[in-house]
């Protein structure tokens, strides 16, 4: 569904990713981990179009995407719900929702759509009216995967979305995310917490230095005596 | 009494004719985040074309709104497209604050050469008729401005909040990556401001044409207030700068009378910067973070 094939891409002068290739089938929970600045980020950035490759080719749907601007990456479904919430502050958290919805194939039966899309999220539809800024972390957090969920994502990118967030919360934000996948979503998913991301995706990479240094199932990755030592502290 | 009344009245006026004048450089810079120094040259243009459209169709000055607006909403989206716009990657702001500066001065300099340094009368088809409320006097002209003011102000306000367009430039305004992760064109959403804020001067400039003399200068001596009305308004906030032109109006009106109307503006500018000082958000200002501007 979503292939990278040797994709390098940095900022300015700096290059952070070098030969990454990877592949997201439809239907699929898969996961990036790795380190503090080792490009995870970046690589979504570079998905979504707001980093353009130096090299390497994107392709979603069979479709070549690598220079796209980022709306009309989005406008082909692939939504990224950012690092760091990235509300619009200043708007109440329906705005925000409707916001969501401006994607084309996302305008039709807004309110239906909101209905569902706040069955996942009971405390949500309690802030509808209040200004995003107001909510705590984890309900920022919340909306901001339901915004990305009012866009009808075919495919729903995550990026750190525990960061910062007690780990009470960090439990409900990836029950979410395993609900969402139930529904069948696609769902790529970048974390620094290893373990628990692991536990929910069907594969992950790992990224290091902004190389791909494994790829494999989840099981497998678990048990991988680098990817314990490094990341999972056993 | 009734003077006072009567300066009081005049100040309103005054905040009014300065409110028009504002709304479209406070939109401008709320969303695009550049100050177009260049909008008083926009609001000078439309005056002239309103004064061409007038005496040489012999038409009625408002109704050359039908152009003028049009007219104006191009040259804004034009000025952003292939003005600004190229120079938004370039790594300090500055650049564009004086690409605008370098277009007022290109415009008045145009003027000049197609206008001549003379001064251009509206015919005023009786809008400087003044009209008696019960003691005090106003030009019939004065109120249509304050009108249209308090009109266009709702209008905004309410496409901002309630149109699909408008939230994608409140999304823009407040977090421009993020916006474009929603889907929005930011480019083209920028260009649409831009035309909108131009717009607004162009109906500015309609208003004020029968009522000003016209002349390649205009723009500085209306502008320079604007820029003080919007700061104590709050920069980008649309309300903040009507609100903030009435102070500014009965400030100028009120301080003219009773200081000396040659302190006016000592007044006025005092006032700028104090609030430069005191408050820089403004009357009506949002806290303005890196996270806005980014």
């Amino acid at each position: 569904m979503l292939t990278l094939e040797n994709i390098d891409a940095g900022y300015g002068p700096t290059t952070i990713l070098q030969d990454v290739s990877l592949d997201v089938k439809e239907g699929e929970i898969v996961t990036i981990v790795g380190a503090n600045g080792a490009g995870k980020t970046t690589t979504l950035r570079t998905i979504v179009g707001q980093i353009k490759p130096r090299a390497g080719k994107i392709s979603f749907m069979g479709e070549d995407i690598t220079r796209l601007p980022a709306h009309e990456v989005v406008d082909r479904g692939i939504i990224l719900v950012p690092e760091g919430r990235q509300l619009f502050p200043d708007m109440t958290v329906r705005e925000n929702l409707q916001m969501g919805t401006y994607r084309k194939a996302a305008r039709d039966n807004q309110e239906q759509r909101l209905e569902e899309v706040l069955s996942l999220f009971p405390r949500v539809r309690e802030r509808l009216d209040q200004n995003a800024s107001s909510l705590s972390g984890g309900e920022q957090q919340m909306v901001a995967i339901a915004r990305g969920m009012m866009a009808k994502p075919r495919i729903l990118m995550f990026d750190e979305p525990s960061l910062g967030l007690a780990p009470i919360v960090v439990s409900q934000v990836f029950d979410v995310v395993r609900q969402i996948a139930a529904t069948g979503t696609t769902v790529l998913i970048v974390e620094q917490n290893v373990f628990t991301t692991l536990k929910v995706a069907h594969r992950g990479y790992v990224l290091e230095n902004g190389r791909v240094v494994l790829a494999d199932t989840s099981e497998a990755l678990l048990k991988n005596d680098h990817v314990r030592r490094a990341y999972l502290g056993i | 009494m009734t003077t006072f009344l009567q300066v009081l009245l005049n100040g309103l006026m005054l905040g009014g004719l300065f409110a028009i004048v504002a709304i479209g450089l406070t939109l401008i810079f709320g969303i695009v985040k550049v100050v177009n120094f260049a909008h008083g040259e926009f609001l000078m243009a439309g005056m002239f074309v309103t004064w061409l459209i007038t005496t040489r169709l012999g038409l009625h000055p408002y109704a050359s709104v039908i152009i003028v607006v049009p007219m104006m909403f191009l040259l804004g989206a034009l000025t952003q497209r292939l003005l600004i716009q190229p120079l938004m990657s370039a790594e300090d702001d500055h650049v564009q604050i004086f690409a605008t500066v370098g277009l007022s001065t290109a415009m008045i300099n145009l003027a000049l050469l197609i206008f001549g340094a003379d001064i251009a009368n509206t015919p005023n088809f009786g809008l400087r008729t003044p009209i008696e409320i019960g003691p005090v006097r106003v030009l019939t002209g004065q109120l249509y401005i304050f009108i249209a003011a308090i009109i266009l102000v709702i209008a905004l306000q309410l496409f901002l909040k309630n149109s699909q367009t408008g939230r994608a430039i409140r999304a823009v305004a407040q977090h421009r990556v993020a916006a474009e992760l929603m889907g929005v064109n930011v480019p083209r959403i920028y260009i649409l401001s831009f035309g909108l804020g131009a717009a607004c001067v162009g109906l500015a400039a309609v208003l004020i044409a029968p009522l000003y003399p016209t002349s390649s200068n205009i723009g500085t001596y209306f502008v320079l207030t604007a820029f003080v009305v919007v700061v104590l308004g709050g920069l980008g906030s649309i309300p903040g700068a009507f609100f903030g032109a009435l102070v500014i109006g009965l400030v100028d009106s009120l301080s003219g009378f009773y200081i000396g109307s040659d302190l006016r503006e000592a007044v006025v500018f005092g006032i700028f910067l104090l609030i430069l000082i005191l408050k820089p958000s403004g009357l009506f200002g949002k806290r303005m973070t890196l996270s806005h501007l980014s």
